[in-house]
């Protein structure tokens, strides 16, 4: 599409040397020059994660058991809602590379309109980005480590039975919907009658002399007495199922002050808190490129609607702008890749 | 050989216009990539969910399929949709070799060092 002039130029724009290396602008090249600078630098990053992850002795984390939920929709649908992201980001990116094309034909309402819903498309991503920090942080069903090794039993995803060794410190997932109940009683609740009911039955009476706290390690222990399904994934295995007493043998033999709730900047339910910490660093990275090319976009916007653009005659801001846009696009397909998919 | 960075009779790309005929031919080929590109992130999702995770040659060789049409999606973003495909050849060396040369080092180097990082911790452990 470039390379096709059609107009003869004025001497003052061109650079120094009175003709333009490559055919392209000063500007455009530049803008090439700045996106290849911003590749090394994701580059760097995406290597030093990848550096991170083969050092790391303890099973990664697993994208399809991390992200499977999906707003309004009480089911595990793995990487469903990451995909529709990435889509939402290609389509923006479509919009985009045909409101350059609507520039290239002079057409000032069609580069409006896929500009417009080029914007439109950077804030679903970047909502949808933000809930999927918000699921990421408040967690799944939290998970805890186990302090010695042991032999569980349990069922597989198909309910056949099946046995696995666990070495200390490997994890244990709960089932989505225990997180948030554990997480009450371990955080805001840490007295002795916690430990006490946690590990105990909670027919033994002391809910009587802990009032409310009782109270509500009693709600717990009513889960806990068969606590709901455990989930072990050694990511060599397939993953394992356990309840009833094999879980709370789990359960007791945790690492103190392993369970962990959600992830953050100092611990992570779902694995090594290095993901956790490169998630965090990564995606927010990206996001915050995607939040300057909104802005940016919304900005070359206004200038279309004025009509900046057609009184000079040709959209090559546009295109500079839209080089930006599919280079975030770019970017994500990369994070996308080694964050959920590998 | 003739250089290419010159400007041919005073023209200059800032102002490259196409036809309405041309626009809809481009447009077809844009709607062609965005059917491309959508397909294989549904087949790259679809394979992670369906594969279990085992450390077996199958989720080695889904990982390196990952891998590749990671990089077919990249290259289909950078040559139809940033137009790197439509410049001139030199421009598109020299922002995609000198790239290229650095970041295969980088993963290389990084990888490498990752993995024998890896191998010392297990003998200290």
């Amino acid at each position: 599409m470039s390379g096709e002039a059609t107009k003869p130029v004025d001497k003052s724009i061109l650079w120094g040397g009175g003709r333009s290396p490559f055919s392209v602008s000063y500007g455009k090249m530049m803008m090439w020059f700045f996106l290849v600078s911003d590749a090394l630098t994701f580059s760097g990053l995406l290597v030093a994660y990848g550096l991170t992850r083969h050092a790391e002795s303890e099973p990664w984390t697993i994208g399809e058991q991390a992200f499977n939920a999906f707003p309004g929709i009480d089911a595990s649908l793995p990487l469903a809602y990451v995909a529709m992201m990435t889509f939402i980001l290609i389509v923006s990116s479509v919009t985009m590379v045909l409101s350059v094309e609507a520039g290239h034909r002079n057409d000032h309402k069609g580069v409006a309109k896929w500009l417009g819903l080029t914007i439109i498309g950077g804030f679903f991503f970047l909502g949808s980005q933000a809930w999927e920090w918000n699921h990421f942080i408040h967690g799944g069903g939290g998970a805890f480590q186990v302090n010695e090794e042991m032999s569980v039993t349990g069922t597989d995803p198909d309910g056949e039975a099946m046995s696995l060794t666990l070495s200390t410190g490997d994890r244990v997932h709960f089932e989505h919907h225990y997180g948030n109940e554990l997480y009450e009683v371990l955080h805001h609740n840490s007295g002795p009658a916690t430990e006490a009911s946690i590990h105990g039955s909670h027919d033994s009476g002391h809910g009587d002399a802990h009032g409310a706290e009782g109270e509500l390690s009693a709600m717990t222990m009513d889960e806990l007495g068969a606590p709901g399904t455990l989930i072990i994934n050694k990511y060599v295995e397939d993953e394992m199922h356990v309840e009833g007493p094999e879980a709370l043998k789990l359960w007791n033999s945790r690492v103190e002050n392993s369970f962990v709730f959600g992830a953050n900047m100092h611990e992570n339910e779902y694995g090594p808190q290095s993901y956790a910490n490169f998630f965090f660093f990564i995606t927010g990275f990206h996001g915050f490129h995607v939040f300057s090319g909104v802005l940016i976009n919304i900005i070359v916007f206004l200038m279309v609607i004025k009509g900046v653009f057609k009184r000079r005659g040709h959209y090559e801001m546009v295109e500079k702008v839209g080089l930006y846009w599919h280079f975030v696009d770019l970017v994500w397909v990369f994070v996308f890749t080694f964050f959920y998919l590998i | 050989m003739e250089r290419d960075d010159l400007i041919v009779n005073d023209q200059y790309s800032m102002d490259a216009h196409h036809s309405e005929e041309a626009g809809k031919k481009i447009r077809k080929k844009i709607w062609i990539v965005t059917l491309i590109l959508t397909v294989i992130t549904a087949f790259e999702v679809a394979l992670g969910v369906f594969f279990k995770r085992a450390d077996t040659y199958t989720w080695e060789s889904i990982k390196i399929t990952f891998i590749i049409l990671t990089l077919v999606k990249a290259a289909y973003i950078v040559m139809s949709f940033m137009h790197l495909g439509d410049e001139r050849k030199n421009l598109r060396n020299i922002i995609l070799v000198p790239y290229a040369i650095f970041a295969i080092y980088l993963i290389f180097i990084g990888l490498t060092e990752g993995i024998f990082t890896e191998t010392i911790r297990g003998l200290f452990r």
